[in-house]
């Protein structure tokens, strides 16, 4: 596996990123951090939309869920407040709620599916929003700077703890999700699981368990989400229950389709460009809301595949024409 | 093997299946002709459990199945094919067959490695698709594949659950005339090799005469006659209704 092109091309990509920091101002490199934690998401959401065939319209609901794990615990337990202890606390109360939710979900596919997963998420807006004793409502929860083994980041501002330990805390976790996320696609579970998406019917006819396999791929799904949560909210530095928007749900969606959910890296290439576009477009005009809109309907009328999609059929083309002119000289 | 008991099942006042008793014994090949409504379909999705029966019995191997899941006949041993055919369309040929595997083995839960690695399921994957004369199509996904592999890949999906009973709707309705008595060699050289019982459902009597042992023919949710192909093809009632030929 190790001699696998692919995985000698990853290897390459994780060394180079291990130099971001020096080359990138602090200003891109946070948003770069944004776009890690998003592209975690993406893998996660894109094990229900690419792999298992179900779209999900409330997948902001592991995400406030990890992202709310890391308020609450500053807010109620500051004693326990450290990057070790918080990653596996959110990754448990997403998987709870995504048991939970996903129990409900899995029992409809298509537009059932997406609609109840809208407003299931809502439902965790709605509670986030009015406990204004619990969750601080509108305003959200602050988010200090956590420990890591004993490590203090006391009197340190957030730029410089951003750039330093964080910034390789989260790529280590980043290059984690995405090793265990290519190991569940590749696994016969993986398999059996595009095979749900390809064909219910027939899946259910080899004697897999269609709807329990469903759920297990939901579980998994939020929990990546939920740890992207998680992550992002030390980078934001605040949480809010606009987290658990239809609307958020919304651009997790979009930058999914952005880099293109039938391949591994699009939801990846996708959360890097959505953090991008979506911040340039702010930047540079009030209208951004309509840059974002228009080009995803360029992208659905002219790459439909998303960007990743895009550049695997360039690459292909030019595989074809080197091909050819090698059987031509 | 496979014994059905008096088995009913009504659409509201059509009598798809209606009383029907009939017996497969091991390693036999049944086929089942009929016009068009005959009720063919719905007694094959009552066998492998996709409709459920009003009343009557199934029993497999002394075990009673009328009312058992899909999913635990496909564990006992009794796999189908499909008339439209059902396959996973994205992914590789190879994939199809290697993905039934993996249920069978219950490898979905317990495998953990990449799908790769589990050499020994893509080799029997291979060999299976071997049997089928389909091997050197592994990498192709079925939208490459012609109608006629596209039928046979469907069975070697149920072949590889390795099914005592194999339950093939039309397998080769959709396919090309030219191509019907190729795929059927394909499948039936298969199927023998490995002894599996099979019921067949198909309208082509050539095809029908020349690769069954026995024929039973449905008219109207009730069996109308059963025996030898020979002596079915001469059977007046039967060329009659079915084939339309009055002598």
């Amino acid at each position: 596996m190790r001699r696998n092109p692919r995985w000698i091309a990853y290897t390459l990509i994780f060394i180079g990123l291990l130099f971001i920091p020096r080359l990138f101002s602090i200003h891109d490199l946070m948003l770069f951090e944004y776009g890690l934690t998003f592209a975690i998401v993406g893998l996660g959401f894109n094990l229900l939309l690419g792999y298992t065939g179900l779209l999900s319209f409330g997948h902001g609901a592991y995400f406030a869920v990890g992202a709310y794990t890391v308020g609450m615990f500053a807010k109620y337990l500051p004693q326990a407040y450290s990057l070790e202890l918080l990653i596996p606390a959110a990754l448990f109360l997403s998987l709870v709620l995504s048991v939970i939710f996903g129990f409900l979900c899995v029992r409809h596919t298509k537009i059932f599916f997406s609609i109840l997963t809208l407003s299931l998420s809502m439902l965790l807006y709605a509670l986030l929003f009015k406990l204004y004793h619990i969750t601080g409502g509108s305003d959200g929860l602050r988010v200090p700077l956590p420990t890591l083994l004993d490590m203090s980041f006391r009197g340190i501002r957030r730029p410089e703890f951003l750039s330093g330990t964080y910034y390789y805390f989260l790529l280590i976790l980043f290059a984690v999700s995405c090793v265990i996320m290519r190991g569940i696609v590749s696994s016969p579970f993986g398999k059996a699981l595009q095979a749900i998406r390809d064909n219910e019917v027939r899946a259910e006819l080899i004697g897999i368990r269609v709807r329990r396999y469903r759920l297990y791929a939901f579980i998994l799904s939020g929990m990546f989400v939920g740890l992207g949560g998680a992550l992002w909210s030390f980078v934001n530095g605040h949480v809010t229950a606009d987290l658990s928007h239809w609307v958020f749900s919304g651009e997790i969606v979009y930058m999914t389709l952005l880099g293109g959910f039938g391949i591994f890296e699009g939801p990846i290439i996708g959360a890097i460009l959505f953090t991008y576009l979506k911040l340039y477009a702010m930047g540079n005009t009030q209208y951004w809301m309509f840059v974002i809109g228009a080009t995803l309907i360029v992208l659905v009328l002219l790459l439909p595949n998303g960007v990743a999609g895009a550049i695997a059929v360039l690459l292909a083309k030019l595989k074809r024409k080197k091909a050819l002119e090698g059987t031509t000289c | 093997m496979l014994t059905v008991d008096n088995l009913k099942k009504h659409f509201g006042f059509v009598r798809a299946v209606d009383n029907i008793n009939l017996q497969i014994r091991e390693g036999e090949i049944v086929s089942i002709i009929g016009t068009n409504g005959a009720g063919k379909t719905t007694l094959v999705n009552l066998i492998s459990g996709y409709l459920k029966p009003d009343s009557g019995r199934i029993l497999f191997f002394d075990k009673d199945i009328t009312y058992a899941s899909p999913y635990v006949r496909i564990k006992l041993g009794v796999g189908r094919s499909f008339q439209l055919i059902q396959l996973f369309g994205n992914s590789t040929v190879l994939d199809n067959v290697r993905t039934a595997l993996f249920s069978k083995y219950g490898m979905i839960r317990k495998g953990l490695l990449p799908a790769d690695r589990y050499s020994s399921v893509t080799e029997e994957a291979i060999q299976i698709l071997n049997n089928f004369n389909m091997s050197d199509k592994k990498e192709l996904t079925p939208t490459g594949l012609s109608e006629g592999d596209l039928k046979i890949l469907d069975i070697a999906i149920a072949f590889a659950l390795k099914s005592k009973l194999l339950l093939l709707d039309e397998p080769t309705s959709g396919v090309a005339t030219s191509d019907k008595f190729k795929v059927m060699d394909s499948i039936v050289s298969a199927i023998k090799k490995e002894g599996v019982s099979t019921l067949i459902i198909e309208h082509d009597m050539d095809i029908v005469s020349g690769y069954s042992d026995r024929v039973i023919v449905m008219h109207e949710g009730r069996i109308m006659a059963e025996g030898k192909p020979d002596e079915i093809m001469e059977n007046r009632d039967v060329k009659a209704i079915v084939f339309g030929i009055v002598s």
